[in-house]
């Protein structure tokens, strides 16, 4: 699953809006595969943590509840343009992925 | 000394135990800012999950803002935004009262972040959305209601 992430982050007055789209299956396990009438083992993002320029201001904790692909919006107030916002996220497999943006 | 250890290894979900553990130099700090515990996301029905996080006497309030549709055609992207106009919001959690999993994620924000998250959830079928907001020690909620045509658990 290491599929590129989106992120996209602006200045609003004193406030950075960051917007991050990332790549992701979100199985909850809940659901029958409609083939083989087997359960779909869940496959889902536990864990988002998001920092700028090194300090975490995000720490997220997710369960199968969140769509599929799923979409972060949060803001941040102190950040200036070209500062650096990266996003970590872990799955219930171990899989991980990182991404970074500049703040824009 | 004995009685502390065991209540540490008995339930780490316990946010008292966990606020002791952290005096008594047991944990880092890192850990215990973790948000919301696992267990509450295993949690089946609303009251265990609040319960789990600690959260059980949130009071409603109306500086929390909940910006979801009133009829979600498809329950398996359903945006919600939610806003806390609360001084100090140090986490927001979104439930989804009669999902599977009521608890859907739990923000913790640190450092700047405002109380203000924005995400896309699935609800298996209409019912309350519900944001439980942290500051300064205490819980805050409100919810508002999404009617879901189909849902988006199972399938």
């Amino acid at each position: 699953m290491a599929e590129p992430m989106r992120i996209r982050a602006t200045m609003a007055g004193d406030v950075a809006d960051v917007k991050v789209l990332m790549n992701h299956i979100m199985e909850t396990g809940l659901r029958k595969d409609a083939k083989t009438g087997q359960m779909v083992p869940a496959h889902y993002i536990t864990e988002v943590t998001a920092s700028v320029n090194g300090t975490k201001v995000l720490d997220a904790g997710m369960s199968g509840g969140i769509s599929k692909n799923p979409y972060l919006g949060f803001k941040v107030k102190g950040p200036k343009a070209g500062d650096k916002v990266v996003i970590n996220w872990v799955d219930n497999k171990g899989d991980k992925n990182t991404a970074e943006a500049t703040i824009g | 000394m004995n009685a502390l250890r065991r209540n540490v290894l008995k339930s780490a979900a316990g946010a008292g135990t966990v606020a002791v553990a952290v005096a008594a130099g047991l944990l880092t700090p890192t850990f215990a800012l973790a948000g919301a515990p696992r267990s509450a996301f295993q949690a089946k029905n609303l009251g265990d999950a609040l319960k789990e996080m600690g959260a059980t006497g949130a009071a409603d309030s109306k500086d929390i803002t909940i910006k979801a549709p009133d009829i979600a055609e498809n329950g398996a992207v359903v945006p919600v935004e939610v806003t806390s106009g609360i001084a100090g919001t140090t986490s927001i959690a979104i439930f989804a009262e009669k999902n599977a999993s009521p608890l859907i994620a739990d923000f913790d924000l640190m450092n700047g972040a405002q109380g203000f998250v924005s995400t896309r959830i699935k609800m298996g079928q209409t019912s309350l959305v519900r944001a439980v907001v942290k500051a300064g020690g205490k819980s805050y909620t409100a919810s508002k209601e999404v009617k879901v045509t189909i849902g988006g658990c199972g399938g």
